[in-house]
């Protein structure tokens, strides 16, 4: 178990000419010691490099990794005692089960007692017990993969353990109980563990702590809770949640007056804004139809209705704006054509100016 | 189950006829031939008698032969044990990727491009100790050497060629199966903290099983029907120490002109090397993993 902190960029390409030849711009992050990290973003934005890096796989081109202080950053994976879990289902084929959970202990030559309790523990934790004596290569991918989890959970002492979408090839309902396991693993043990996905809400069940990242940056990097709340950044607004978040162009007037769309957003001259072309960000989970016009509230046309099991998801449209809202799955749903009253401004409400958040 | 029975729909005979007629004048009436000719004696034009079995008995019996058959049988297994462990070796120390790669592949399939008899004249020459290289070396190195006249050294040498002129192939499909491995179990394996000796053991060699099936089928096979190299290089002596089956049977059919004897001894060889084919792929099947490739999903 370790604190990792990274500080440094990478690059695939031996020249860098531009940011575009970054695979991660240069950032600096601290995994904490006993951590459970989300690693969240779209294909393409560095988070499995992110991984490899920590892991040592690859090699940063910039910058250090360092375990506990200990700079590590050309150290490999077996220097850094990392556990890792690949995307697809690895496994030696001519063994057994328990001799693929075995593996990573006996190469490090662990006594053999030791080796049998840390293998009936994994076993029994991931239900693999009653297939211990059978070849894995005759088992179904999810078992297989499962064996896989187990191969990166089975020694006690790592630095840390890393999981590159290790729910890809599994079943959507065995997903929810594996990564039940994992956040009870992660109790049980303590290990600091890094997941990476692209899945928001793996992503939020698994980790106390999320890093969304885009482009090879972290744009935010905080709890669940905050992601939801205060997105800093509009790309975070627009990933997390479904649908994301409303996000609407306004115009703060020299005037103190809060334009959108061509409405006058009442209440706005108080909110401490830039004057400018400012972004107005509200999640449909807190966007709410109001029953007729009144301080930050705008006229909006009903475009439909969907009931999607939980809630009810309304359309409006506002002049050329689409926006989103989330009523209860019992409430009385206005009709398409109505008008309606949607309340913008309230705690939930917030700005952004170049997609950065200011209020 | 439906009683109704389907018509029966004989035109696909039809579509297969002209690859009947193909392999009818390409195999079976030449296999046919030899059939004929191990059953009966013939004489002379338009004196032939039946005999039945008579030339299988005798050839059985025949201690020539048995001479050539252990001489192939240890010769065959002599060229496995030394081609696939030094193919896959040289398969594993190749390059993966960029110009090496390319320049080693083609370094390494160059003895595969050699016609048969100039393999032999090549080492007819490598090996004299006047003005070949291999001969002579061995001389300075105070080895008596002569491919000509030690019945042991002459069998060794054909050996060496054989294993110089092919282990290229068995290096070739085992790199093929090397580069199919997916770079994740590398990487499993590297996190796991395996050794080189255990990647090999656990990822590569199981990984190859597949291909190294085919390199012991094709070197089996292959093997055992030599001709043309020991031929030329030894025409198969001294003695009779480097004459294998194919060359023995060519003697008794084209040099004797025993023509019952030498086919029925050609459909016993047809036959034994089916059958080692035979047991070799079933048992290759199962070595390792105790399962067939059909369990898997």
């Amino acid at each position: 178990m370790a604190r990792i902190d990274l500080d440094l960029a990478h690059s695939y390409q031996a020249v860098v000419r531009s940011d575009d030849d970054y695979a991660l711009l240069p950032l600096k992050i601290t995994f904490e010691d006993g951590g459970a990290y989300a690693l969240l973003g779209p294909s393409g934005c560095g988070k499995t490099t992110m991984l490899n890096i920590i892991s040592g796989l690859v090699a940063a081109s910039h910058g250090t990794v360092c375990f506990d202080g200990v700079d590590c950053t050309r150290a490999t994976p077996q220097q850094r005692n990392i556990a890792q879990v690949f995307q697809f289902p690895v496994i030696y084929d001519t063994m057994t089960v328990g001799e693929n959970l075995a593996f990573p202990l006996r190469n490090r030559r662990v006594p053999a007692a030791q080796v049998k309790e840390r293998v009936g523990r994994i076993a029994e934790m991931l239900d693999l017990s009653g297939v211990l004596d059978q070849r894995a290569a005759n088992l179904a991918a999810d078992a297989k993969q499962k064996i896989s989890l187990g191969r990166g959970l089975v020694r006690p002492d790592v630095s840390a353990v890393l999981f590159d979408e290790p729910l890809t090839v599994i079943d959507p309902h065995l997903k929810w109980e594996l990564r039940r396991k994992l956040k009870q693993i992660h109790h049980e043990l303590g290990l600091t563990l890094i997941y990476v996905t692209h899945d928001q809400v793996e992503a939020m069940t698994f980790a106390d702590q999320v890093l969304v990242m885009a482009r090879g940056r972290v744009v935010q990097q905080g709890t669940p809770a905050e992601l939801f709340e205060r997105p800093r950044h509009t790309f975070v607004g627009h990933f997390i949640g479904s649908p994301g978040m409303n996000l609407l162009p306004v115009e703060r007037h020299p005037d103190g007056s809060l334009w959108l769309s061509g409405q006058v957003l009442s209440g706005g001259e108080s909110l401490s804004l830039p004057t400018g072309s400012l972004i107005l960000g509200i999640r449909p989970e807190y966007l709410r139809i109001v029953p007729q016009a009144q301080a930050g509230a705008v006229q909006a046309v009903v475009q439909r209705v969907r009931h999607i099991g939980t809630s009810q998801l309304v359309s409006a449209r506002v002049g050329e704006l689409d926006l989103k809202a989330h009523i209860g799955p019992d409430a009385s749903a206005p009709a398409p054509g109505d008008e309606i009253h949607l309340a913008l401004l309230d705690d939930h409400t917030c700005f952004y100016q170049n997609e950065e958040l200011i209020a | 189950m439906s009683p109704t029975v389907k018509p029966v729909n004989q035109k696909a005979w039809w579509l297969i006829l002209p690859v009947i007629l193909c392999v009818s004048f390409s195999a079976i009436i030449p296999l046919m031939t030899v059939v004929n000719y191990s059953v009966q004696d013939i004489l002379g034009p338009n004196q032939a008698v039946f005999v039945g079995t008579e030339w299988f008995a005798s050839i059985m019996r025949d201690e020539d032969l048995h001479a050539a058959l252990w001489r192939q049988l240890l010769f065959s297994g002599a060229v496995l044990a030394l081609e696939i462990p030094l193919g896959v070796a040289l398969a594993l120390s190749m390059p993966a990727k960029g110009w090496r790669a390319s320049a080693v592949l083609v370094i390494v399939s160059l003895s595969l491009l050699i016609p048969w008899n100039v393999v032999g004249t090549i080492w007819q020459i490598f090996g004299r100790t006047d003005i070949g290289l291999f001969g002579w070396a061995l001389t300075q190195l105070g080895i008596d050497y002569s491919y000509v006249g030690d019945p042991l050294q002459a069998w060794l040498t054909v050996l060496l060629m054989d294993v110089w002129h092919w282990t290229p192939l068995v290096a070739l499909l085992a790199y093929a199966g090397l580069q199919a491995i997916p770079q994740a179990y590398y990487q499993a394996a590297s996190i796991d903290g395996a050794s080189k000796w255990a990647v090999f053991r656990y990822i590569q060699l199981p990984k190859l099983r597949g291909v190294l099936m085919i390199a012991v089928l094709l070197r089996f096979m292959d093997s055992f029907m030599i001709y043309t190299e020991p031929f030329v290089l030894t025409g198969g002596g001294p003695g009779n120490s480097t004459t294998f089956l194919s060359q023995y049977l060519t003697q008794r059919a084209i040099g004797q002109f025993d023509m019952g004897p030498a086919a029925a001894f050609s459909l016993i060889y047809f036959l034994i090397i089916l059958l080692f084919c035979f047991v070799l792929y079933n048992w290759m099947l199962r070595v390792g993993t105790g399962s067939t490739e059909a369990h898997h999903d």
